[in-house]
């Protein structure tokens, strides 16, 4: 699904490089996590993927599926299936959060050749989906993440998610602000948009969401390179132990 | 003296192509703002109310001729009920307008009211002479001298749907001065609807007199001819308890000048002015405001917001006046351009004068370009780059926008601005 092969990213303003030969390969229906100290690379390798500007990719490639992610535009990408949770969600005054998710929607559709959604029809789905992440009818009217509380935010992003259908789901901690039962909602949202066909790749810093969207691959990264991989088993010795045991065993 | 000659030739000059309309109730107040104008000169560059516009095309002796265009925007306000009254190129087309009846209102033209003794008289010209104080404006007053038609309109009830002045601009040489005199009785409230180009320079006055409680809703939108050029003014008085909402928006036009002087003579009364602008190339949009406190506990919002790009300047020269024993005073004033490029300026001229001790006023003014963080949120959900600037354009203009009460109104707005950047996509 997602194939990143060393990839190697500088910033575009100064001669800092963030990323030093990433490798990752994320398979379909897979839920990978990465985890790692501050500074670590973990949230430019979304905004890389993602396409966010004031990035250089000095070296490498990443895929999602045959597609050559770096090559295009945000949108084009969004439009392939890539999706990225953010870890500050951007307040929009003066959009509704109805009309952004339907400008969307029917953008991606008419990027991928499809039809564009009613507005009958996108009402029904809409309405279905916030039911499941208790957003009401007033936080769909409002302007997009305005006067939102932190959960209320994340829990929107994750209806994006869920109307858009994405093939691969970035979540950038995610966790980052969120009481315990914002934490479990947030959750239950993701899980229940796994899939066969939906890989997700969950940044954070704890394992307790871990303890949610239960991951079947863990990396470690520091330094801007992924220097562990391992099982669930991985994040929780992180838990336990911090970084400091793993990056000295592997340095 | 030099200067003082050169003044006083190019208002002969401007004085020369025009004749003061006679005969009835006008007469004295015409005559009273030749000799005010003929005191005053008109405005120079040198001015400083002047200094970030520059007055020679409004005021030079021809006006410079404004071609027609005949883009897809369609006719505002469509589905609205209300009362049309039609001006093509400043004369009043019978036909296109509805009747001049409504109730709660009377509605007369300036140009046929008659009478020797009509209510406007009392208005007709006054509220122009009180806003000239501090400031000059002389076109205001010039346009009180030689305004050829306008509408006079006596609110005494609550009129029952909105007045539509629609000014339509046919000849590529128009140069037109209306005058429109607006009278709220207590209790009484209207909304004013104001729409069209109207010509190819185009000097118009709206004097407003809201008695105590009343009601008046202002929404215009000036457009969609790039080529013309207009001066506008809006002098309101309002009383206690009454309310004074304007909302302009202007898309196009070469040049424009919108100055609006509210006075708040009644306690606990409420005014607000507001517009959104979206410039593209050869634009030049003057916004300038003046506020006066003369009141108890009154509150005051300015709130404008302009959206330049190639090349466009935006002017905003906003004053909140406080006098002595305007206690409780509430004034409000942003000013804000989102600038496309770099080649677009915004000037801006924030004043606050205040007499009174226990007030809150506020001022702020900005200029930026969009939002990278929120541009880039927009596209990582597929929204191509062109609708997310749009999208995001929108967002900036609507603190101003939302300013209209009136949902259906403010819908057709959008709609126009929406329209606007869509054509616009680069």
């Amino acid at each position: 699904m997602l194939n990143i092969k060393d990839l190697h990213v500088k910033l575009e303003e100064e001669e800092k490089q963030i990323l030093k030969g990433v490798n990752l390969e994320v398979g379909a229906g897979q839920v990978h996590a990465i985890m790692g100290p501050n500074g670590s690379g973990k949230s430019t390798l979304s905004y890389v993927l993602s396409g966010r500007g004031g990035y250089e990719v000095t070296s490498g490639t990443a895929h999602l599926g045959d597609v050559d992610l770096l090559d295009i535009e945000p949108e084009e990408r969004a439009a392939a299936g890539l999706f990225l949770a953010f870890q500050y969600p951007v307040e929009i005054p003066g959009v509704g959060n109805m009309t952004f998710l339907r400008t969307a929607v029917n953008a991606q559709r008419k990027a991928r050749g499809e039809d564009e959604m009613s507005a009958a029809e996108f009402l029904k789905v809409v309405r279905a989906k916030a039911k499941t992440l208790k957003i009401d009818a007033d936080m769909l009217k409002r302007p997009v993440n305005v006067g939102f509380s932190g959960g209320e935010k994340k829990r929107n992003e994750i209806l994006q998610m869920a109307m858009l259908e994405p093939k691969m789901c970035i979540l950038d901690e995610t966790d980052s602000g969120l009481d315990v039962d914002a934490m479990k909602l947030v959750s239950e949202g993701v899980n229940a948009l796994r899939d066969e066909g939906r890989s997700f790749l969950v940044i954070t810093h704890y394992q307790r969401l871990l303890d949610h969207i239960k991951p079947d691959v863990v990396h470690i990264m520091a330094d801007g390179r992924i220097v562990k991989t391992g099982g669930p088993e991985l994040a929780i010795e992180v838990e336990n132990n911090g970084y400091a045991d793993i990056l000295a065993e592997v340095a | 003296m030099a200067a003082v000659a050169e003044t006083t030739s190019a208002l002969d000059a401007r004085l020369a192509g025009l004749t003061m309309p006679v005969g009835g109730w006008s007469d004295a107040a015409r005559k009273d703002a030749l000799m005010r104008v003929q005191a005053a000169g008109l405005p120079v560059r040198r001015d400083e109310y002047w200094k970030y516009t520059r007055p020679d095309t409004l005021t030079q002796a021809v006006a410079v001729p404004a071609a027609l265009f005949h883009n897809a925007e369609g006719a505002l306000f469509d589905d609205v009920d209300r009362l049309k009254i039609v001006f093509v190129d400043g004369i009043f087309d019978a036909g296109a307008s509805d009747d001049l009846t409504l109730s709660g209102v009377t509605i007369e033209r300036l140009a046929t009211a008659n009478a020797d003794i009509h209510w406007a008289r009392d208005l007709y010209g006054v509220l122009e002479a009180r806003g000239q104080n501090p400031v000059a404006r002389p076109l205001a007053t010039l346009n009180t001298a030689f305004a050829s038609d306008g509408v006079l309109i006596h609110v005494t009830g609550s009129a029952s749907k909105p007045i539509n002045l629609i000014y339509l601009h046919k000849s590529e040489t128009s140069d037109v001065m209306l005058h429109n005199v607006i009278k709220l009785d207590a209790g009484a409230n209207l909304t004013v609807l104001e729409t069209g180009p109207a010509a190819a320079r185009f000097n118009k006055v709206i004097e407003v007199d809201i008695a105590d409680g009343a009601a008046f809703h202002h929404i215009r939108a000036q457009g969609r001819d790039h080529e013309r050029r207009a001066v506008t003014h809006i002098f309101a008085r309002l009383g206690t308890e009454s309310t004074f909402k304007s909302f302009t928006l202007t898309a196009n036009g070469v040049m424009t000048r919108n100055e609006c002087v509210i006075e708040l003579t009644g306690d606990d009364a409420k005014a607000t002015v507001g517009g959104a602008c979206v410039g593209d190339g050869d634009f030049h949009h003057d916004d300038t405001v003046f506020v006066t406190h003369d009141a108890v506990n009154c509150e005051s919002r300015q709130v404008f917001k302009k959206v330049l790009r190639n090349g466009a300047t935006g002017v905003f020269q906003g004053k909140i006046l406080v006098k002595v024993g305007a206690q409780k005073t509430d004034g409000y004033q942003i000013s804000q351009s989102l600038l496309l490029d770099e080649d677009s300026q915004f000037l801006a001229k924030p004043e606050l004068e205040i007499y009174a001790d226990d007030v809150i006023c506020s001022h702020g003014s900005t200029s930026g370009a969009i939002d990278e963080t929120a541009l880039f949120y927009l596209r990582s959900r597929g929204v191509p780059a062109a609708v997310a600037t749009d999208l995001l354009t929108l967002s900036f203009l609507a603190e101003a926008v939302e300013e209209i009460e009136d949902e259906d109104l403010r819908e057709d707005i959008n709609a126009l601005l929406q329209s606007w950047l869509e054509r616009r996509r680069s």
